[in-house]
């Protein structure tokens, strides 16, 4: 292997490595036990538990039919609308934040007309929690389901109307179990997303403990008061990041 | 969607025009109830064009497709695949790789209301019937070709459908397991009561299993009839290459008929008007010199190649018997060593008038 290739692919590889082996070596193990079982830590990782796995979940059920509609062959147009769906992959989630606050805050476009007919508006609740992570991570999942659908072989499609299945039945038992494995990978990376939001969470939905206060947010108060807790609780992030993508795999990755 | 019912038709009629981008496929199509049709072309003809437009993956522009009596297509008509009569075997099998072999069979009757048991149920005996009942709780990827192929055709009859398409069902299997399926496929198709049009590029496949042949060529029918009727009276080159005899166009007069090229040929019995001239190669003889005596057709002409041909070898000769044809003569590799025929040769080319089959060029 050419050292020219050789000396920036180790390097690349050191430098996603070494900070998270920094942090786990950093880590006051000593205080584990306490301060991942202080209250504050638990109701944060139970929030962002619940609030990333509903995220993942709308993320599905909207998403997977949006990339069905963008992988159309003979849409028109589906360049635009693919471009649109991106936006939010590139956007400061600062920016998203303030784009929901203005259509869904208590003054918002929507927020205003939703909170004079029924007193509710979502920031400050857990659900803006979600919106904050449904916003930012559904990209994700479109884009990958996207790909598989692209990837996979349509005429699997031909075959299953030619015996009598109409399409939303073709969608339902050849689509999207042809496109599984890519539709779980979609779902994990959405999830993962979901479970590190910060900048649109906070911005949006407020930073309350027990109710808008997830993970990330605790990790980055903890930062300024408790750096030891705050690595500890950073460390526990990674683990359910790694857990998940690990069951995963083994799971749908390889399933035929 | 509106079923315009014909009364006493059966099989399939089918008259349309499908266009895809400079392409027209304009053909027509007739198969009886318990018909087996070959739909023969070299590639690029539009077999598999006129495959999807009869099972309604691609609409027509124009013509009408009928099934079991029910119009299927027709202006204004565009019944989806999945409200047709048919079964589809495709070229290669496309056999769900997320299900069992027994659940791609099921996957049919399931689709037509049976429940998940009666489903199953008619699927083992379809695979029962095609001797791989044991494949059942196999997934499509750890099977072989002609495995693949009775499960693809399994599937396809599991709906019972009034119309069967197979595209090219025997061209993705190796030579020895294709002879195994091909009579296979012929007792299936036999016991099948429906119509079944068979999508090939392969005279021997289209010979062996269906009843009649339509040809196409750049997407029009240049010929149909029982499969001897195209071997015997090839109106095309195509046809004529792969039923394997020389074929001429000229102007029949008497005993005599007069080619495009100004190059005549001698019959033994008299026609008159437009014709084709057919003969096998294996009637044809080669000389270094001019023969003296019987034969009645005698041209010289440049052996341009040999080639081996089961027993024998088969060399073409140009410039017989005018300068714009040529013929192939299928002689023993002894006599190519005794002639010392190579590429280049200047031969005589002999060919008794008695073994020439004349038949007008507009079929009667």
């Amino acid at each position: 292997m050419p050292l020219a290739l050789a000396l920036p692919a180790a390097t690349a590889l050191l430098f996603l490595l070494l900070p998270l082996a920094g942090m786990i070596i950093r880590a006051p193990w000593a205080d584990a036990a306490e301060v991942l079982t202080s209250r504050s830590a638990l109701l944060a990782l139970r929030l962002s538990l619940i609030t990333a796995t509903a995220a993942a979940l709308i993320t599905l059920v909207l998403g997977v039919p949006l990339a069905w509609l963008l992988a159309r062959p003979s849409l028109p147009g589906v360049g635009v609308l693919r471009a649109l769906v991106t936006v939010p992959l590139v956007l400061p989630p600062v920016v998203g934040g303030v784009a929901l606050f203005s259509l869904l805050g208590r003054s918002g476009l929507l927020g205003r007309p939703l909170y004079a007919v029924t007193g509710f508006s979502f920031p400050f609740t857990p659900y803006a929690v979600v919106l904050a992570q449904v916003f930012v991570a559904l990209p994700f999942l479109v884009l990958t389901v996207e790909g598989a659908l692209r990837a996979a072989d349509r005429r699997y499609e031909d075959a299953a109307a030619t015996l009598g299945a109409n399409p939303l039945h073709v969608f339902s038992h050849v689509t999207l179990p042809l496109v599984a494995p890519g539709i779980a990978a979609g779902a994990v990376l959405a999830w993962a997303r979901a479970l590190g939001e910060f900048g649109a969470t906070i911005t949006f939905a407020g930073n309350f403990p027990g109710t808008t206060r997830t993970m990330p947010l605790e990790v980055y108060l903890a930062l300024e008061t408790d750096p030891g807790a705050a690595l500890l609780l950073s460390v526990l992030l990674l683990g359910a990041s790694i857990f998940v993508l690990v069951l995963l795999r083994d799971r749908w990755f390889t399933r035929w | 969607m509106v079923h315009q019912v014909v009364a006493g038709a059966s099989g399939l009629i089918a008259d349309f025009l499908v266009r895809r981008g400079a392409f027209a496929l304009d053909i027509q199509l007739h198969a009886a109830a318990g018909e087996v049709v070959a739909l023969l072309g070299p590639n690029g003809a539009g077999k598999s064009t006129a495959v999807r437009a009869l099972a309604g993956l691609l609409a027509i522009a124009d013509g009408r497709i009928a099934v079991a009596g029910v119009t299927v297509a027709d202006e204004g008509v565009h019944c989806p695949p999945y409200e047709r009569p048919i079964g589809v075997v495709f070229q290669d099998y496309l056999l769900f790789p997320h299900l069992s072999v027994l659940d791609n069979v099921a996957f049919g009757p399931r689709t037509q209301g049976q429940s998940r048991h009666a489903a199953r149920r008619i699927a083992a005996g379809w695979l029962e019937r095609m001797a791989i009942a044991e494949l059942a709780s196999a997934r499509p990827r750890s099977i072989s070709g002609g495995q693949a192929q009775r499960v693809a055709l399994a599937r396809a009859l599991a709906t019972d459908p009034q119309l069967l398409l197979l595209d090219e069902p025997l061209a993705a299997l190796d030579a020895r397991t294709r002879l195994v399926v091909r009579s296979e496929l012929r007792r299936h198709l036999a016991d099948y009561s429906g119509a079944a049009v068979l999508v090939t590029h392969d005279p021997v496949d289209a010979a062996a299993l269906a009843d009649r042949l339509v040809v196409i060529e750049s997407g029009h029918v240049v010929q149909s009839g029982s499969p001897a009727e195209v071997a015997r009276r090839p109106r095309t080159d195509y046809v004529a290459r792969l039923v394997g005899l020389n074929l001429l166009t000229g102007v029949a007069s008497g005993h005599l008929v007069t080619l495009p090229g100004g190059g005549t040929v001698q019959l033994a019995k008299s026609a008159i008007g437009p014709a084709y001239v057919a003969f096998a190669p294996a009637a044809v003889a080669l000389f270094a010199r001019r023969p003296e005596g019987s034969p009645r057709n005698v041209w010289p002409g440049l052996v341009s190649s040999l080639e081996p041909h089961g027993a024998g070898v088969r060399v073409e000769v140009t410039g017989a018997p005018d300068a714009a044809s040529s013929i192939l003569a299928e002689i023993t590799p002894a006599a190519v060593a005794e002639l010392d025929i190579v590429p280049g040769s200047s031969m005589w080319v002999a060919v008794k008038a008695s073994d020439i089959d004349i038949y007008p060029t507009v079929p009667p």
